[in-house]
């Protein structure tokens, strides 16, 4: 557990970057912090491993003050991840890696087995171990930062927006991957970044920082979504709160209807020519498109995408019915085959449900 | 070819030394004094990237130092060091510094700014950091400097064969001229030549040993 007290920082030049922070960042999750630029983040993040001293309050990790050891000791049992990955250009891939075991005195050998396991535990072929840092694009040396950080098996690690200077897609991967790793690894994180979309993804807590370095809400993504504690707050999550909000809403409580799934090369019973949309599907029971019963012949209307009947949340449910020129989306299961189908006046209605079931909560 | 080796390599009785005598005083002083303008740059050059207030001053100085005739540093240090290879030695110890000093510094200045956090962040301690990290790192510029200094030594210290015969290879310059030999100054000429040709190569030689990872950099860059 790493515990701010009342830090502050004011640089010598008179820049306040971070006022009165009070916070505690909880064992084996991922606490973010975010906002825009400029507010302190990236100090608060180096006050943790004393590349910054605060100029007031106290960092205490597992209730003792950092001060109390000698900082190269405290630095080399706290993980640290940057932007730019930081990579030493003269040392290959697995002499990176290896850099703290060997600074701890781990001899050459056993450094070397330990980064190759890294480099698989963090998806890096273990061919790319003998490359030079240079070799290896964005992504790749953002693995290697990251297995680097995680080498000496530190308790704590330090993320200044590491997945910041890759491109989206990548970016994406990174972070699903990521959080396996974190699964696995279960370490106390503190994750830095300006991208409110990444910090909701990412975070088990979220704390967001707002000019001056001023904590303005310190809360898990749903609540935050939920209940933006201020203006700045709700106006930094955005216009697409509400819709993102359904990510924390299971699809569970939707009641999909199964009478308007029909079979290729079946004729349509009595009672589905009433339906507007029948969903054709084929023998082992994938979707192939939406047919109008009234117009026999047309070419099916493809569904855009289905959502996971049981897994996804509410919101991929209501992407799949809004994506969807007939308004209705396609709950599937594990296998693919389409589980029955909800229109987008039923999860309507599931969100409005959800929203009164949250407000008897409070 | 031995016979012709031998007459034109030949040194007569007043140039006091063999030819290979000559070749060895030439290298040991100039790449003496190159790596000790190195000892005496890396301390600087160091002090110069902590404190960038004090490098353009540094600088100035190490070139203002460049500016001086040797003739003139010569006669200087000849009251305290006599007519002796030292006379020589610390001019061109001196001069090799307006070429190391910013070589230094540029290479200490070329670490990226995020590596030398990463390294903190990860627990160097200073020393251990410059060492490891910024040394490194810094010598590809380094050695391209190295080369200049040494290659530039080479060449200044001909002017030693002015106090005596201190000047290595460059002796056969004064002497061509004071017993009109127009030979020893051509194989003076080619030999200083081929010195500083063979002297850079084996430094190039030296630096691509050392900076394996700068090689495909290059290749790719
Ligand atoms: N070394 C420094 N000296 C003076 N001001 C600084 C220094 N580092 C950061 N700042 C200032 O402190 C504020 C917070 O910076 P930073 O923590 O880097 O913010 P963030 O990471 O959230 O973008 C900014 O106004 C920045 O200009
Ligand atoms: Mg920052």
């Amino acid at each position: 557990m790493i515990t701010f007290e009342n830090v502050s920082k004011r640089y010598p030049d008179g820049t306040e970057a971070v006022a009165g922070l009070s916070l505690e960042a909880p064992d084996a999750a991922i606490t973010v912090l975010v906002g825009p630029s400029g507010c302190g983040k990236t100090t608060t993040l180096r006050m943790t491993n004393r590349l910054v001293e605060p100029s007031g309050g106290r960092i205490l990790v597992d209730g003792a003050d950092i001060r109390e050891r000698p900082v190269a000791q405290l630095r080399r049992g706290i993980g640290y991840v940057i932007q730019h990955a930081g990579l030493f250009p003269h040392r290959t891939v697995a002499e990176n890696i290896a850099t703290v075991p060997r600074l701890l005195g781990k001899d050459r050998r056993a450094a070397r087995k330990r980064s190759l396991e890294l480099m698989e535990l963090v998806g890096l072929e273990t061919v790319l171990a003998d490359r030079y840092p240079h070799q290896l694009s964005g992504g790749q040396q953002q693995r290697v930062g990251v297995a680097r950080a995680l080498a000496a098996d530190p308790a704590i690690l330090l993320m200044d927006e590491p997945f910041s200077a890759v491109d989206p897609i990548v970016r994406k991967s990174l972070q699903e991957q990521f959080l396996q790793i974190q699964a696995e690894v279960g370490k106390t994180i503190l994750f830095v970044t300006h991208d409110i979309d990444e910090a909701i993804r990412i975070g088990d807590r979220i704390a967001v920082l707002r000019e001056g370095g001023h904590l303005a809400q310190f809360a898990a993504p749903r609540e935050l979504l939920e209940k933006p504690a201020d203006a700045f707050v709700e106006q930094f999550l955005g216009l697409d709160r509400g819709v993102r909000r359904l990510t924390f809403i299971s699809s569970n409580g939707l009641n999909l209807r199964t009478d308007a799934l029909v079979k290729r090369g079946v004729e349509p019973e009595a009672g589905q020519l009433e339906l507007p949309w029948l969903l054709l599907v084929d023998e082992a029971g994938a979707p192939l498109g939406w047919i109008e019963p009234r117009r026999p012949g047309a070419a099916p209307i493809p569904i855009g995408h289905p959502f996971r009947a049981k897994d996804d949340s509410l919101r991929a449910a209501l992407d799949a019915a809004v994506l969807c020129p007939t308004g209705w989306a396609v709950g599937v299961d594990e296998a693919g085959r389409a589980v029955g189908v909800v229109s987008q006046e039923e999860i309507a209605a599931a969100i409005r449900e959800a929203h009164r079931a949250s407000l008897e909560a409070v | 070819m031995s016979a012709l080796a031998t007459s034109v390599f030949d040194m007569p009785s007043y140039v006091q030394s063999s030819y290979v005598g000559l070749i060895l005083t030439q290298l040991e002083v100039s790449l003496g004094a190159t790596l000790a303008g190195l000892a005496i740059a890396l301390p600087i050059g160091q002090f110069c990237s902590r404190l960038p207030r004090l490098y353009p001053p540094t600088l100035g100085l190490v070139t203002l130092i460049y500016s001086i005739p040797s003739i003139a540093l010569f006669v200087l240090l000849i009251d305290y060091t006599g007519e002796s290879e030292t006379t020589v030695f610390i001019p061109l110890t001196l001069y090799t510094l307006a070429i190391l000093v910013p070589g230094v510094v540029d290479g200490i200045r070329s670490v990226p700014r995020d590596v030398l956090d990463a390294a903190d962040g990860m627990g160097y301690g200073r020393a251990r950091r410059y060492l490891a990290v910024e040394l490194p790192i810094a010598l590809p510029t380094l050695m391209a400097a190295v080369r200049v200094a040494a290659v530039s030594s080479l060449s200044l210290m001909s002017i030693g064969a002015t106090i005596g015969n201190y000047g290595g290879i460059g002796d056969l310059f004064l002497l061509g001229l004071r017993f009109f030999d127009n030979r020893l100054i051509w194989v003076g000429l080619i030999t200083l030549l081929v010195l500083s040709v063979l002297c850079d190569i084996a430094l190039r030689l030296v630096q691509r040993l050392l900076t394996p990872w700068a090689r495909s950099l290059r290749s790719i860059g």
